[in-house]
């Protein structure tokens, strides 16, 4: 069993506590919160221990992992610490408010070997890896270009006022909602360098952008463009679609639908190319979608948290989402909102 | 509970394969009429029950179906409590306790934090109950043998494991509005391990059951296994797994499983809706005889 506490059960830590929950690998050692109605429910309501200091809870449950949940301006200081205790540390997206404390963070955790992974839970979804493993076997070509669309209700009126409508606590589109899909294009396409273009346009919230317009290309010179709406009720949840177009054909992937246009018969000598044929291929998400022993929300929320264990036991190698990639996610973040200024 | 239950999805674009065909059906059904319409198609089918979740959008279906009493004479819905994204869009903006505030009605939450924390004994089970009245408000008058915990709820309480907000639904349910409780899942032999555990028998459990394996979480062997030889009374949803198994194929696997008391489906058009219902009646009463 791997020990596991939880710091941060907001929306996205009371999700992960559900899912650790019924993890049969985990035991869950505690919960620290500073909201004091939360620790109540869950004290009365269930057989979590609950802290409202985090650090008594490291000292007293000596967890092997963490997962962290808390807003992002906390991130670097708590991860650190946590690293530093010798603990193996889930984070959620985005990693840092600066990128230097990610760079910094990703060192620590190296040197001391320790399993470290970000909340892009996008690289757990079989749509997306399926894009994923035919751009890298080539099967559209030499790839040209790329556009990402993300849209979602979570900002559609005048009002809000809570850490995610402050720049400086890592609110806004740009870092709390465009991460995901920047974070996915590094994955699918190539990382990011280079910002030629972008607005950053608030439309509802004041304070911080609503959506994020940019141009971009990637460091092998890929162009590319994204448009990210968080402010777009005509969308039930968030969508996240990448169009990617490349000298044999073009993938158009969202979570739930991958579309792949072949210009030629596949010459399929590997036979890893089945059941794709020239013209248009039309796969679902239940084409990919691996079981998980507990669902909740989508398969991709349980299959990131099992990851993480794993990777814990040493069971699988610790490449997926580590902090080292959610760094250069950081990094490109960085990049479009000093283009805007 | 009726052999056939019809489903709502479609009517608010909630599609678990295709964003694409997601919009397609918002744009559809833009308006109540529309909704109002095929509803009266799936009745003309012989398919009289409606399991629905509390959209807003359901509350004007409520209005038609009360000022229609004899068209109506017959027709059942089954709530299915909350419509999660209203709260979790909510829980993004106000947080946690921001939410509960906003929601649960009356000054209940104001007499929480008079006077501090300490001082308050803290009845989360009643603010629950509370919740759930205001939730069942637009379908007063309406029959609703059964009412459903959504499947986001029902797990997030499985995965935390609160045996007590369990019981407690049960028997508000039960006691108070007279009808039987259900629960959606994604994770159908945990959660009936869990119920059992907390004292329910026999509960009514809606989930996830197809040809696929598609969404049920620890497997279709375990989940097979489960409906031969336990006791509850199992709803299978998505047995066509979202459109990618030929119609014929998935419900001719449904029919055949044994301890399926009901199937619930959705669908647009009339000729999808009869499809389905007749193939359902065609496989019953093949596997009814083959079993004599």
């Amino acid at each position: 069993m791997i020990k596991v506490a939880l710091i941060g059960a907001g929306k996205m830590g009371i999700s992960h506590l559900a899912i650790l929950g019924a993890h049969p690998e985990v035991e869950v050692v505690g919960v620290a919160d500073t909201t004091k109605m939360v620790t109540e429910v869950l004290s009365k309501y269930t057989n979590f221990q609950c802290f409202s200091d985090y650090n008594k809870m490291i000292e007293e449950e000596r967890p092997d992992a963490v997962v962290v949940a808390v807003p992002t301006k906390y991130h670097a200081s708590l991860v650190e610490k946590l690293l530093n205790e010798g603990i193996h540390v889930f984070v959620e997206k985005p990693f840092c408010l600066s990128v230097n404390d990610g760079i910094a963070l990703t060192k620590i955790a190296t040197e001391k070997n320790l399993v470290n992974q970000v909340g892009y839970h996008n690289k757990f979804i079989g749509t997306f890896l399926e894009a994923k493993r035919l751009i890298d076997q080539g099967a559209i070509g030499e790839i040209l270009h790329f556009s990402g669309d993300m849209n979602g209700p979570v900002v559609i009126k005048q009002k809000q006022n809570n850490w995610r409508s402050k720049p400086e606590e890592g609110g806004g589109c740009l870092m709390d909602y465009a991460a995901h899909l920047i974070d996915l294009i590094n994955y699918l396409v190539a990382p990011i360098a280079n910002v030629q273009g972008a607005i950053l346009k608030s439309f509802y919230s004041g304070a911080v952008e609503d959506s994020v317009f940019s141009l971009l290309e990637t460091e092998n010179h890929i162009s590319g463009v994204i448009n990210v709406n968080w402010s777009d009720e005509t969308f039930r949840k968030m969508s996240t679609e990448v169009t990617i177009i490349g000298t044999q054909g073009k993938i158009i992937v969202d979570a739930t639908e991958l579309k792949v246009y072949f210009k030629n018969e596949i010459n399929d000598n590997t036979n890893s190319y089945k059941n794709y044929t020239r013209g248009w291929n039309i796969k679902h998400i239940n084409d990919f979608s691996e079981e998980v022993d507990f669902y909740l929300r989508g398969e991709e929320y349980s299959a990131q948290m099992d990851h993480f264990i794993k990777a814990v036991q040493q069971r699988v190698p610790n490449h997926i989402n580590n902090f080292e990639s959610a760094a250069q996610t950081d990094y490109v973040i960085d990049l479009i909102r000093n283009f805007n200024n | 509970m009726k052999r056939i239950l019809f489903g709502d999805n479609q009517f608010f674009g909630v599609n678990h394969v295709s964003d694409e065909k997601s919009r397609a059906q918002a744009i559809r059904f833009k308006e109540d009429t529309a909704i109002l319409n095929t509803l009266d198609k799936a009745i003309e089918s012989g398919v009289t029950t409606f399991m629905c979740t509390t959209h807003d959008r359901i509350a004007p279906l409520c209005d038609a179906i009360r000022q229609n009493p004899e068209k109506y004479d017959g027709f059942t819905m089954y709530p299915c409590l909350p419509y999660a994204h209203k709260y979790a869009n909510a829980v993004t903006e106000l947080g946690i306790v921001g939410t509960l505030k906003h929601y649960v009605p009356g000054n209940f939450f104001a007499s929480i934090f008079k006077g501090g924390f300490a001082f308050v004994s803290k009845d989360y089970i009643s603010m629950m109950e509370l919740m759930i009245d205001a939730e069942m408000k637009m379908f007063a008058g309406i029959n609703t043998p059964v009412i459903f915990l959504q499947n986001v709820i029902t797990d997030l309480l499985l995965g935390l494991g609160m045996k007590d907000f369990f019981r407690a639904y049960h028997s508000y349910i039960k006691h108070k509005y007279n009808a039987e409780p259900g629960y959606i899942t994604m994770n159908m032999p945990k959660l009936l391990d869990f119920l059992e555990s907390a004292g329910i028998e026999n509960p009514i459990i809606c989930s996830s059951i197809n040809i696929d394996g598609f969404r049920m979480s620890g497997g279709k062997d375990l989940y097979e296994h489960t409906l031969r030889n336990r006791n509850l009374r199992a709803i299978a949803m998505q047995v066509l797994s979202g459109g990618a198994t030929p119609p014929q194929k998935a419900i001719e696997y449904i029919c055949s499983l044994p301890g399926i008391e009901s199937i619930l489906f959705g669908a647009s058009s009339k000729a999808n809706i009869q499809e389905t219902v007749s193939l359902i009646r065609h496989y019953d009463k093949q596997f009814q005889f083959s079993e004599l």
